[in-house]
């Protein structure tokens, strides 16, 4: 989005392209573009079932808004709305936080810039987890390649891609999360996109954030980006293979994690030799088990 | 950060008052924007114009109010107004703060006719 995300989608319902709030009103049947896959609708999945929607693993987004005006009553007034600009997308996201808490499934959103390790974590964490039930969606900007990756582990994976979005917004996710039915007490992984901006600003219904930072990225990436350092609940910071070899100052990455969010939890962590793992796996069984208790 | 999707929230928010109170045009549209919003005024100014374009908001002013930036010390455990986001503490000096207010991005009020 900077300057062009239209995350508001487009859809055709009774022979019209009309906005997806208004054909869920409507209690219209409808179609995404491109043309979904159909899949079978089935509880707790409120898109699937009350819509009929049909989807494929690869979602689209990226069109502008479509525009009614609505005739009425012309007396001049003044209407008091307090209402967030983003009440839209924190209400959708408390409706995937209520199907996910039904269902005792932990939602991590994994945020960090781009080229920071996020998918390769993933996949030795699926690797790592073993049998465990779990999940993954993915957002970028275009390709299916991080899903792909990630399928080739043996996950189930959704691609989002945003087209010109630079972050996934709670609806996107929703109807991720209709189509992935997550199991109960498994783990969601949300792979957000590759953006130390917009990301932090926008629910998606997770129970954390998590912040993935690489060493060879500097020190001072937590002062320059404080929003997502902040909203993040942990920060891992990776490739620490690499600190050696880079003058790294591990204590001045923590030290400037702190002095943003000074609840923060870090882990060090290296995919590559895998010290740091078992810290991490360890956290993950712990927010589970929170979660299902 | 946003601003197009910033205005494209707010188109709907429109919308969805002028079915809920009946009126075809917005005069004034007043925001509220706390400083650790992270909100662009000139960039949301500009797709506010673009996006209106066809909503009842076609050609209203856009005033934006300012609100404070406020964050929790870790040191003294005082909430204090801090207007940048890196400050140190005002009353103890100390540099753990984490905001708990100024982020807040909202529709106040439309004058509507």
């Amino acid at each position: 989005m900077c300057t062009v995300c239209g995350c508001s989608d487009l859809v055709t319902a009774d022979g019209k392209v009309m906005s997806h709030d208004e054909a869920h009103r409507l209690g219209l049947a409808h179609h995404h573009a491109p043309a979904f896959q159909p899949a079978a609708p089935a509880l707790p999945f409120p898109h699937v079932q009350a819509t009929g929607h049909q989807h494929h693993d690869h979602h689209h987004y990226g069109h502008g808004p479509a525009g009614v005006s609505v005739p009425g009553m012309t007396q001049e007034r003044l209407i008091e709305v307090e209402t967030s600009i983003l009440a839209k997308n924190d209400s959708i996201a408390q409706a995937n936080r209520r199907v996910l808490n039904a269902l005792g499934v932990l939602a991590l959103n994994l945020v960090s810039s781009p080229g920071s390790g996020k998918t390769t974590l993933l996949c030795k964490t699926i690797e790592a987890l073993g049998d465990a039930p779990l999940a993954v969606i993915e957002g970028d900007q275009q390709t299916s390649a991080d899903a792909d990756r990630i399928r080739a582990t043996g996950a189930r994976a959704i691609q989002i891609n945003t087209g010109k979005g630079c972050h996934l917004d709670a609806q996107m996710v929703g109807h991720a999360i209709d189509q992935l039915r997550p199991r109960p007490s498994s783990f969601l992984f949300i792979e957000n996109v590759g953006n130390l901006v917009c990301p932090a600003g926008f629910d998606l219904g997770e129970d954390a954030k998590v912040a993935i930072l690489s060493v060879t990225e500097g020190e001072d990436k937590p002062l320059k980006y404080p929003d997502m350092f902040t909203a993040a609940r942990l920060a891992i910071l990776t490739k620490l293979d690499l600190a050696p070899h880079c003058d790294v100052d591990l204590a001045a990455y923590e030290a400037n994690l702190r002095r943003v969010n000074p609840g923060i939890e870090i882990l060090r962590l290296s995919t590559r030799t895998g010290e740091g793992m078992e810290g991490w796996l360890t956290w993950l069984q712990a927010r589970l088990a929170e979660k299902s208790a | 950060m946003h601003e197009m999707s910033l205005a494209e929230g707010i188109r709907t928010i429109v919308q969805d008052q002028a079915r809920a109170h009946g009126f075809t045009r917005v005069k004034t549209l007043r925001l509220e924007i706390g400083r650790f919003a992270g909100v662009e005024k000139p960039a949301l100014e500009f797709a506010f114009d673009v996006v209106m374009r066809g909503s009842p908001a076609e050609g209203a002013r856009l005033e934006m109010i300012d609100l404070p930036g406020r964050a929790l010390c870790y040191d003294c455990m005082t909430t204090v107004d801090i207007t940048e986001r890196l400050d140190p503490c005002p009353l103890c000096g100390g540099g753990k703060l984490i905001p708990n207010g100024g982020d807040e991005m909202r529709i106040k009020d439309m004058e509507v006719a």
